[in-house]
């Protein structure tokens, strides 16, 4: 290790344990407790618990987002059924694939077999001012086209789901490198005092081609385990852990909390332990959450008009209330959320199975884009919807697509980013991008670098090395910045 | 700011112990510039990715990882470095330049070096450039220790007097006695084990708690659990599906290896090469399962060469991980950046592991049986039993040889028998139902698709008829029908509940063909109530349903065999030319398709035929054989003959039910005992080339063999004729020239008693790692690991025994300050325990743990619906019963993709990947876990039940039993009073709400005393919660 960054992240740790323990010895005696099991009083008494500062300060450039929505659509959409319309490739459905498209590449389960053009399943239209061509399946979102950019030309290096996700998630197919929103609370911080900086959230489709997700993919890898993803359940428990035992009352709760407390604190003051004021801040913050979360994932105060506008129920646990969920979280300030939407797998019946999945997520995208805009929080909001890879051109079993990872669409909206451009695009059959084609670490340069963050510079040491989202590579799409 | 000081070193170059992360307070004298510790971590992190080892990345052709190629001449003109001459060296002109252009590192790199840095190159130049080899690269040499000293402390005591600090004096006995307890068998101690050594005043008291814990059966637990995260063992394969394997047994090979204090070069030889030793025991092949605790896939879809590169990436980077402490992973795409590793040295190791036997996609074989002592003598006993019946079947038993000539005879009257008959070729076979009947060339009809729930089939017959006086209908097994038929039935069975036959002729009316009697071979009388031939025989066939279109012919239990009908005509049959034979076969029984599904028809012109015993007539082989007169037959074709005849010899069917039962009784048994993964060689290894950029599509790379690491080895250990294995391999691991393995293994084992590495990147002792600030020391521990023949015991003994490590934890707050990291080592460390040991503590304190060592993983409580994002299959979570509830942490399922959530908020790692070192985090999900998990509160009932039933007295006195039992120590009046107020309040709380007191106590499996009062023990349990969640309680100091 070499003398400097030796030298900068003690200093750095020295001054954050100091600031740290400063806040923590305020934030911990009885009055803040009491002030938790009397809300209202937290503000006004000392503050809250301590949090997390980030290492990015200050920001490299001034930032256009403050936190991130990544909507994964996982399971691979098809770009060719949603977002990329080819005429060319209807007009050649049943004949064969031309070689040249397909030579030297990775193919999944269509190893070894004959490979014929697979047309469209669903007509395009234009939408918007701009009249952007999108499949019909999906007027809602087609409504707010003019909000979004979107990208015809993203290409991944993975071609199966695991991997795929690991490295849209991670930048790397090994495992044990940091999710993306564990890089980012890690170098942002989190502005909420009372929730994880990082929460993930999924839902499942009907078509019931629901790929497993691993929890590695909101893993801190190598960063601290308070960076790591915090699953937000829609049944049982919110949060792991979250509830009293059965029996106990919150108030009887706090009285063991406060014991606990005040027992590490006796403690520390005969062992001089900078660990037990920490301990002692997470108690409480533990003791909020219980609070907290509960009160955060209840919809049934949103007003009518707001669920009619998502089009879901409180505790449905489907991927519109995720979408509310988002924007309940994004206004307590939690840094990154991530929706995991299942059921894109559509190796076969991609024609109905496309049906589905708009009917679960068209209207819920566009109402969480046009909530956002209402509470003037989309400007500093970046959505990103996603899939893990998209689909091939080539039919699978005569009503399917293959796992493709040559060119597929991506769309991104909000803080930073520019409304109603498309950039990037396949190839007449929809194959490969070749026109401004973007890969995985672009993606993710190009999002830090709307937090304000130059994505070279957000490293840790691991292994030796410098290690970054972006791996080696990655360049911002500057075309797309607003 | 700190940096306050800055202007200090500044003026007086490095301060020794900044490389501890100490706060430089004082100067020290100016020492020569090393270029290990001061040089090579500048150069390697800021200039190596360009002038370094990646000879594919070098700019300027300027490497500074070589003296000869730095201080030559460039092409320019120009000198990078000039011995002795700093300010003719460019390099230092570069580093110093005020133009942003020329200066290095360059901008875009992000790279900077301080003045100090700075400065430091420009003396290490003036001093001459003395470029040193790796410390790590270089075997470690023992450093001398004065007679009398205790090597550890010597070398420790060294470095903390020359910072002009103290030691700390030995920690107090209980402090010394938790400390060991969680060290080395990660229990806490109970009171009175402290009491009876805080009594023994021998100065041997120590001595003898350190053997007596280096004997128990749980230290081996506790040393298992950092080696099984750095061999990354887990019970599921990682990828998609994240699908169980059988592969438990190498963890309690772990655990053996550590009690049995298996020297650590035969450790690692059987584990990576166990298959290869001669005659390898079953525990050196269940070691060898370290090649398989990699990740493995079954996705649909995944690309074998992808994945196949994946393996050879992943076992090398274990390698690397295990023992090398090198990040060999980095050489995978290109040479290495910092450290003399070549791409090719990557391959070539891999290529080590390319006689690993597996499937590349898809699911794991179930692997070798592993059986333990009892259950081989079982399995034994068994086998015994079987091949002794076995023995008794096959023997020779003249007393059979009469029967034998009779059976002879018998079967050549059925072969004599069974040629009178001749099978009918249809013309036409047709179904009412439109099933679908197929005529195959024996001439017999398979009905295939959907099975109606009636059918009739009408069969015709053009030729091959004259002079027939019987009809015959066999029905035949077949592996395409339910239970193997012949019927179509679920059970394999069906009903004919009709034969019709009928002569037809062009123009002319059918003649009906009449049946005289009907007989077959086995009738069913099974199920035959309301029968009305009190069972399913023949003659219903034939009685134009006199009784009801239900009955009919069945053969339950006998299905999944042929049987015949035999069915006499009345009147001699003969076609004329132009007739057709038309026979039906009704199946109107109904009831789940008793239908047909394979058949044949034959006639017979002989009336001996039909009358004959239902003797199956032997198979053509047989049939041979029978027809040789018995001396021409060899003694083989005797034998065989002889064979077939006991398969069936009425004489021999007791002993051929205990052979069946034997037989089975071994089956049974020995799919009842634990299995493992091992390693077994595939006799061609893959062929292993380098992949460019290592992109698994690009198959131009090189061939390459076998090799061990160019750089530490001459000619990467190759000679002629000998393909390098695993065996090699492991032997070069723990060769005494090896520089890195014993390095590698004490600096994590001294992680593991202080808190930290003496180089404290455990995974990288490579130029971006630290070289250890107190060298000395390593290399001391390294050469006595080595010299002592491996011997783990003897280490930990070393360092049980030394000042340094029973050195209080707690210090003078100026020194916790200027060394936070304690890397003088002039205290102990202090940390939370480990994620297993939480648990450990927690359950032994309630007295709930059941101490079993080895054996499969167990499932303890977990929130429902963790795994809801797991498929393929799709999977359910069931919390194991009884004993295996209580088990110790580290048996737990360690299911990859969802590892047990109370487990993972402590900091264990996923094991997907080798893990040298655990984050040692505090986070508000332990808090959550301690307060609420069930595992938890369940540990807080029981242990306030113990509270009540074994301490009897008042408040305080139990208060403090308990804390005793907690934390070892009475506790202090302040905390006496916190507990005890808890207590008031929540007592009078639940005894004004009994149910909510009850609903409390229901968390878990154990059983609440029923003598205890609901309000008391709900109360007790908070007191018990808060002891259990005490950061003390957690922390070993």
């Amino acid at each position: 290790m070499n003398l400097s960054s030796e030298l900068r992240q003690f200093f750095r740790q020295q001054q954050t344990r100091r600031v740290f323990l400063g806040r923590a010895s305020q934030g911990v005696g009885a009055l803040a407790l009491a002030s938790l099991l009397k809300p209202g009083m937290l503000s006004a008494a000392t503050g809250k618990p301590a949090k997390w500062a980030g290492v990015v300060d200050p920001l490299h450039f001034p930032a256009r987002a403050k936190r991130v929505i990544w909507l994964t659509m996982a399971g691979g959409p098809s770009h060719l059924e949603t977002f990329d319309p080819k005429p060319k490739l209807a007009a050649m459905h049943g004949q064969p694939m031309p070689e040249s498209f397909t030579q030297g590449k990775q193919i999944a389960q269509l190893q070894g077999q004959k490979l014929l053009c697979y047309g469209p399943q669903h007509k395009f239209r234009p939408f918007g001012k701009m009249g952007i061509e999108l499949c019909e399946l999906f007027p809602q979102i087609g409504s707010v086209a003019d909000d979004i950019c979107w990208v015809r030309s993203m290409t991944s290096e993975a071609i199966n789901h695991d991997p795929a996700h690991m490295f849209m998630n991670t930048g790397s197919q090994i495992a044990g490198r940091p999710s993306m929103g564990a890089w980012i609370t890690y170098g942002l911080g989190s502005e909420a005092a009372d929730l994880p900086g990082f929460v993930v959230l999924t839902s499942l489709g009907r078509g019931g081609q629901n790929q497993p997700i691993a929890a590695r993919q909101w893993a801190p890898g190598f960063l601290p385990s308070r960076f790591q993803g915090v699953q937000l359940r829609s049944k049982g428990d919110p949060v792991l852990y979250l509830g009293t035992p059965k029996g106990v009352s919150r108030e009887q709760q706090g009285d063991v909390v406060k014991t606990i407390n005040a027992l590490n604190r006796q403690h520390d003051a005969i062992v001089d332990d900078p660990e037990i004021a920490t301990r002692i801040a997470q108690y409480e913050l533990a003791f909020q959450m219980q609070a907290s979360v509960p009160e955060l994932v209840d919809l049934s105060k949103e007003p009518a008009s707001v669920l009619d506008l998502y089009g879901c129920k409180p505790g449905d646990g489907s991927f519109a209330s995720n979408c509310l969920l988002a924007r309940r979280l994004a206004e307590r300030g939690v840094r990154f959320m991530q929706l995991y939407h299942k059921d894109w797998d559509h190796h076969g019946g991609v024609k109905q199975g496309i049906e589905f999945k708009a009917a679960e997520v068209d209207r819920a995208c566009m109402a969480l884009i046009t909530d956002l805009k209402q509470r003037d929080m989309l400007k500093d909001t970046l959505i990103v919807w996603a899939g893990e890879f998209g689909r091939t051109p080539m039919s699978q079993g005569g009503d399917g697509r293959d796992h493709h990872n040559a060119g597929f669409t991506i769309w991104m909206c909000g803080g930073g980013i520019k409304p109603g451009m498309v950039y990037g695009a396949t190839d007449e059959l929809g194959y490969a991008a070749v026109e401004n084609p973007i890969d995985v670490h672009d993606l993710h340069a190009t999002m830090l670098r709307t937090l304000g963050i130059e994505h070279t510079r957000l490293s840790v040491k691991f292994q030796g090395l410098d290690v970054r989202l972006t791996g080696i590579a990655g360049k911002v799409i500057e075309d797309i910045l607003a | 700011m700190v940096f306050g000081t800055q202007r200090g070193w500044l003026l007086f170059g490095v301060l020794l112990g900044l490389w501890a992360g100490l706060t430089p307070v004082r100067a020290v004298t100016v020492r020569k510039v090393d270029f290990n510790h001061d040089v090579q971590p500048l150069l390697s992190d800021n200039c190596f990715a360009c002038h370094g080892p990646d000879t594919n990345k070098i700019k300027g052709k300027l490497r500074l990882d070589l003296r000869e190629v730095a201080t030559k001449p460039a092409k320019s003109g120009k000198t990078a470095i000039i011995p002795g001459k700093p300010d003719d060296s460019e390099l230092v002109r570069r580093l110093f330049t005020t133009d942003e252009d020329d200066r290095m590192p360059p901008t875009e790199s992000h790279k900077t070096l301080t003045v100090a840095q700075r400065e430091m190159l420009r003396r290490w130049i003036a001093e001459g450039a003395e470029y040193k080899g790796h410390w790590a690269y270089t075997p470690p040499v023992k450093p001398v220790i004065p007679a009398g000293a205790q090597a550890i402390d010597f070398l420790v005591r060294q470095r903390v007097r020359e910072a002009g600090l103290k030691p700390a004096p030995e920690a107090d006995r209980r402090t010394l006695a938790r400390r060991l307890y969680f060290d080395l068998v990660g229990l806490p101690p109970k009171p009175e084990e402290i009491a009876a050594f805080e009594k023994d005043k021998s100065p041997e008291a120590y001595r003898r708690l350190v053997e007596r814990l280096l004997s128990s059966p749980h230290y081996g637990e506790r040393m298992a659990i950092g080696w099984l995260d750095v061999v990354r063992f887990a019970d599921t394969i990682g990828y998609h599906s994240d699908n169980p394997r059988n592969i438990w047994p190498y963890r309690d090979y772990v655990i053996r290896a550590f009690n049995d204090n298996k020297p650590f070069d035969q450790f690692t030889r059987e584990q990576l090469a166990g298959d290869l030793l001669p005659s390898p025991t079953q525990e050196q092949k269940v070691a060898s399962a370290f090649n398989r605790l990699l990740l493995t896939t079954e996705e649909g879809g995944a690309q074998p060469k992808d994945y196949e590169a994946r393996y050879l990436t992943d076992r090398v980077r274990a390698v690397g991980a295990v023992w090398l402490g090198q990040t060999i992973g980095c050489a995978q795409c290109h040479d290495h950046k910092f450290d003399p590793i070549l791409q090719r040295d990557f391959y070539a190791m891999g290529a080590v592991f390319a006689d690993v036997k597996e499937a590349i996609i898809g699911g794991r074989e179930p692997g070798m049986l592993v059986p333990n002592e009892e259950q081989a003598r079982e399995l034994a006993k068994r086998e015994q039993t079987a091949n002794g019946l076995q023995q008794d079947f096959v023997g020779p038993h003249p007393e059979l040889a009469g029967v034998f000539t009779q059976w002879q005879q018998a079967q050549l009257e059925a072969l004599a028998n069974e040629a009178l008959w001749s099978p009918l070729a249809p013309a036409k076979a047709e179904s009412v139902a439109g099933t679908p009947l197929t005529v195959r060339e024996d001439r017999s009809v398979l009905a295939g698709g959907k099975n109606p729930d009636t059918d009739t089939y009408t069969l015709r017959f053009t030729n091959g008829v004259a002079g027939a006086v019987g009809v015959r209908l066999e029905v035949l097994p077949d592996d395409s029908l339910p239970a193997k038929g012949p019927g179509r039935a679920a059970n394999g069975n069906f009903v004919l509940t009709e034969v019709v036959g009928r002569v037809e002729r062009e123009g002319a009316t059918s003649r009906t063909v009449s049946f005289q009697s009907a007989r077959a071979s086995h009738e069913q009388t099974t199920l035959a109530e309301g029968n009305p031939y009190k069972a399913w025989s023949a003659a219903a066939t034939i009685d134009g349903d006199a009784k009801g279109k239900s009955p009919g012919w069945a053969v339950l239990p006998e299905t999944g065999r042929p049987q015949q009908l035999r069915l006499e005509l009345k009147e001699p049959l003969t076609l004329a030319a132009g007739e057709t034979l038309v026979i039906e076969l009704q199946q109107n029984h109904g009831d789940g398709g008793h239908n047909l599904g394979h058949f044949r028809l034959a006639t017979t012109t002989d009336a001996k035929a039909v009358t004959a015993p239902f003797a199956a007539p032997p198979g053509s082989e047989l049939a041979e054989l029978l027809k040789l007169p018995a001396a021409s037959r060899n003694a083989e074709q005797q034998q065989k003959l002889f064979a077939r005849f006991k398969d069936q010899a009425p004489e021999l069917a007791g002993l051929r039910q205990r052979l069946a039962e034997a037989k089975k009784s071994h089956d049974d048994f020995v799919a009842s005992l634990p299995r493992c993964l091992i390693t077994e060689r595939n006799d061609e290894p893959r062929t292993v080339r380098i992949l460019p950029r290592g992109n698994f599509l690009i198959e131009t790379g090189d061939k390459v063999e076998p090799a061990l690491p160019a750089f530490l080895v001459k000619n990467g250990g190759r000679t002629d004729g000998h393909r390098l294995n695993r065996l090699d391999l492991a032997n070069w691991l723990v060769d005494r020239n090896n520089p890195l393995t014993a390095r590698v293994v004490m600096n994590r084992l001294w992680r593991q008693f202080f808190g930290i590495g003496l180089s404290k990147v455990l995974d990288d002792l490579g130029a971006q790692g630290e070289p250890p600030p107190n060298q000395a020391l390593l290399d001391w521990l390294a050469c006595e690991f080595r010299d002592s023949g491996w011997d783990m015991k003897h280490m930990v003994r070393l360092i049980m025994l030394s000042d340094t490590y029973r050195q209080a934890s707690t210090a003078p707050h100026e020194l916790l300050v200027h060394d936070p990291y304690n890397r003088l080592l002039a205290r102990q460390g202090r940390w939370r325990l480990e994620a297993e040991l939480v648990r450990d503590n927690a359950l032994s304190l309630a007295g709930l743990l059941v101490p079993t060592v080895g054996g499969p993983s167990v499932r303890p409580y977990q929130p429902e619906g963790y795994w809801e994002n797991l498929n393929f299959p799709q999977r359910t979570y069931d919390a194991s019963k009884e004993a295996d509830q209580y088990r110790r942490g580290l048996y737990t399922w360690w299911q990859r993709s969802f590892v047990h959530p109370s487990m993972l908020a402590f900091d264990a790692p996923t094991r997907e990947e080798c893990a040298a070192e655990r984050n040692r985090s505090n986070i508000p999900q332990q808090a959550l876990v301690l307060l609420n998990d069930p595992t938890y509160v369940e540990a807080a009932r029981v242990l306030a039940a113990r509270i009540l039933r074994e301490c009897p007295g008042d408040e305080a006195k139990r208060i403090t039993w308990a804390w005793q039992q907690a934390l070892d120590r009475k506790p202090r009046p302040e905390e006496l009073a916190a507990l005890r107020s808890l207590l008031q309040k929540h007592l009078a709380e639940f005894r004004q709400n009994r149910d909510a007191a009850k609903d409390y106590l229901k968390t878990g499996f154990a059983p609440v005393p029923p003598e205890l009062d609901a309000a008391e023990l709900a109360a007790w349990t908070d007191v018990a919660r808060a002891l259990l969640n005490l950061h003390e309680t957690i922390t070993r100091s």
